[in-house]
């Protein structure tokens, strides 16, 4: 089944994906050509299959829990748009009353 | 004699070893010939001029004392920008980490700094490795050397492009659909996926986790295999890597392939493959062949549903990869809207281009609730499928080999409006990130002046084979002394 243009809006939502109209537009034409062709793979039979989340031969990865040095903090920060006094800045989150 | 720039990897490693050039003439050469061809192919996004320099004397000086040198001492070096560089910007092609610099080194940084590898600069890429043209990078596309109006193929393509022009001697790329071996083919150069988990991808930018692997590309099967050597191995800092039998480049060159069996899946040698491809294809089959090979068809009936089975599991994995970017810890943040919501979404909106939107929104999609058995649980299931097919094939077949790409490079622009015919190129590439197998690009012919690649496919952790046959190939052949005459 095609996707609709909210759900292109409600999927963005989830996203945090603005998206201007043109681009929900292109996008919606784009993501039902691709999902058109892609339909075949849900007939395929899958019974009694079972998943492949990745294909390395591991299955519990363990180390000792050691403390060591981590990153600096100053160094943690050096990329953040906004950072003050030894945190990461962001805008308000709750209005002021 | 032969320029610095045209020489091999290991050549130059030699050459500065024994002394015969120092590690900053081969340095200033390559830095010489960046400055020369860059303005045709547009292969870097950044260039390091000083710290190559400072690196290369360093190897100048510990040479000079009599001190131990790296495996790779002296031997320039490019890597994709979605590799982490300690104080160097890595911008993954995406406007959302313009001039971002990272405060640790990936560990492939780290090993071919210990190396005594010289970086020169970062390589052009697609958006977050999203793409098969890297017309998909921020800050515009890559040419191709072999015709400037192609594209060198994606998303690795500017370190496909800089070794095919002699600007470094080898580079790094991440494949996580065909995204080495690909731009590899089509620039007419070495490129290797290794086994997932055979390379450490700590500082490697996240696409698609459970595919993502970084692999090395260079002019020689020989050269990529030194490469590989140097970058291999368990690492602490990424849990996907695997404790293997150490890969040992020396004994992937030794040996000949007499009784090597040779399969070739024949769902990569009919429709949508162009003829001059297919043939050249069966023109290598043969070659290996008269080198002591067999080989026979076979199928991998499941490996047709790969295109769709990848473009729901890797933008699954982007989907949730790329939240992170959301304009508080790095990258650029955009002033709009309301409060931090407000400000995440504007960020995110003024930071990614189409083709990230695109693959955020079908993850994001077959993830959401209603969906996630229909799509992301099915694929997850086809994975296994595709798996299978390569586990019945390894019982018959040492490698399977396959083109590497159905089509030489295509026009800048040509296929820009048509997302499918895109993701067509990697049709042949996608099934060996899927099983997690190594697979390897080598130069096999050419078609209207543009080169041809050939995939050879081996077993996990089984690189040593896959080499020695693409090195076996080689040497029986000329593809891969054929150079672009770009500003020459």
């Amino acid at each position: 089944m095609p996707l609709t243009l909210d759900d292109v809006r409600r999927v963005a939502n989830l996203a945090r994906l603005e998206l201007t109209d043109d681009e929900a537009a292109v996008q919606l034409r784009r993501i039902n050509e691709l999902m058109e062709r892609f339909e075949s793979l849900r007939e395929l039979d899958v019974e009694g299959i079972e998943p492949t989340a990745h294909s390395a031969p591991l299955h519990n990865v363990l180390r000792e829990d050691a403390a060591r040095p981590s990153l600096p903090r100053d160094e943690a920060l050096s990329g953040a748009p906004d950072a003050r006094e030894g945190c990461f800045a962001v805008p308000l989150i709750l209005e002021a009353s | 004699m032969e320029p610095l720039t045209q020489r091999s990897l290991r050549d130059l490693r030699d050459a500065v070893r024994s002394g015969e050039v120092s590690a900053r003439e081969v340095a200033q050469a390559h830095l010489n010939r960046i400055a020369e061809a860059e303005p045709s192919v547009s292969a870097l996004l950044a260039v390091t001029a000083d710290d190559a320099l400072t690196q290369a004397d360093a190897v100048d000086l510990a040479r000079s004392r009599g001190d131990a040198i790296g495996a790779l001492a002296g031997v320039p070096i490019a890597l994709k920008d979605v590799i982490c560089t300690r104080g160097v910007a890595t911008t993954c092609g995406s406007r959302i980490l313009s001039g971002w610099k990272p405060p640790y080194d990936a560990t492939v940084t780290a090993r071919l700094r210990a190396a005594g590898a010289v970086m020169l600069g970062k390589a052009n890429c697609d958006e977050f490795a999203m793409g098969s043209s890297t017309e998909n990078s921020a800050y515009g596309p890559t040419r191709n050397p072999w015709n400037l109006a192609c594209v060198p193929g994606g998303s690795s393509g500017g370190s496909a492009a800089a070794v095919a022009v002699g600007e470094v001697a080898g580079s790094l790329g991440s494949d996580t659909g065909g995204s080495i071996r690909q731009p590899a083919a089509l620039c007419g150069i070495v490129g290797l996926k290794p086994t997932y988990g055979r390379v450490s991808r700590f500082g490697l930018v996240a696409y698609a986790s459970s595919l993502d692997q970084i692999g090395p590309m260079a002019r020689s099967v020989e050269d990529a295999a030194l490469l590989l050597d140097a970058i291999a191995g368990l690492d602490p800092l990424d849990a996907t890597s695997v404790d293997a039998p150490p890969f040992r480049a020396e004994s992937a060159m030794r040996g000949d392939i007499r009784g090597l069996r040779i399969g070739v899946p024949t769902e990569f040698m009919g429709d949508g493959v162009d003829g001059p491809v297919a043939s050249a294809v069966r023109a290598a089959v043969e070659a290996l062949c008269a080198l002591g090979a067999t080989a026979e068809e076979c199928s991998l009936p499941t490996a047709r549903h790969s295109l769709a089975t990848y473009y729901i599991l890797a933008p699954a994995e982007a989907s949730s990869n790329l939240a992170r970017y959301d304009g508080v810890r790095f990258g650029v943040r955009a002033a709009g809207g309301f409060g931090h919501a407000g400000m995440t979404e504007a960020s995110r909106e003024a930071g990614f281009g189409a083709e990230t939107k695109q693959r955020i929104l079908v993850g994001t999609y077959a993830l959401s609730a209603g969906y996630y058995d229909a799509y992301y649980l099915q694929a997850q299931k086809v994975r296994t499928l595709i798996r299978r097919d390569f586990d019945a094939a390894f019982k018959r077949f040492d490698v399977l080999v396959t083109p590497t790409s159905p089509t030489v490079a295509f026009g800048i622009g040509e296929r820009s409006d048509d997302p499918l015919a895109m993701k067509l190129a990697d049709v042949c590439t996608l099934p060996a990130n899927m099983a997690g197998i190594p697979g390897v690009s080598i130069p096999c012919g050419m078609d209207r002046g543009l080169p041809i690649g050939l995939q050879i496919m081996g077993r996990s952790f089984d690189e040593e084979t896959t080499l020695r046959a693409a090195h076996a190939y080689e040497q029986a052949t000329h593809w891969h002394t054929l150079r672009p005459e770009v500003a020459c």
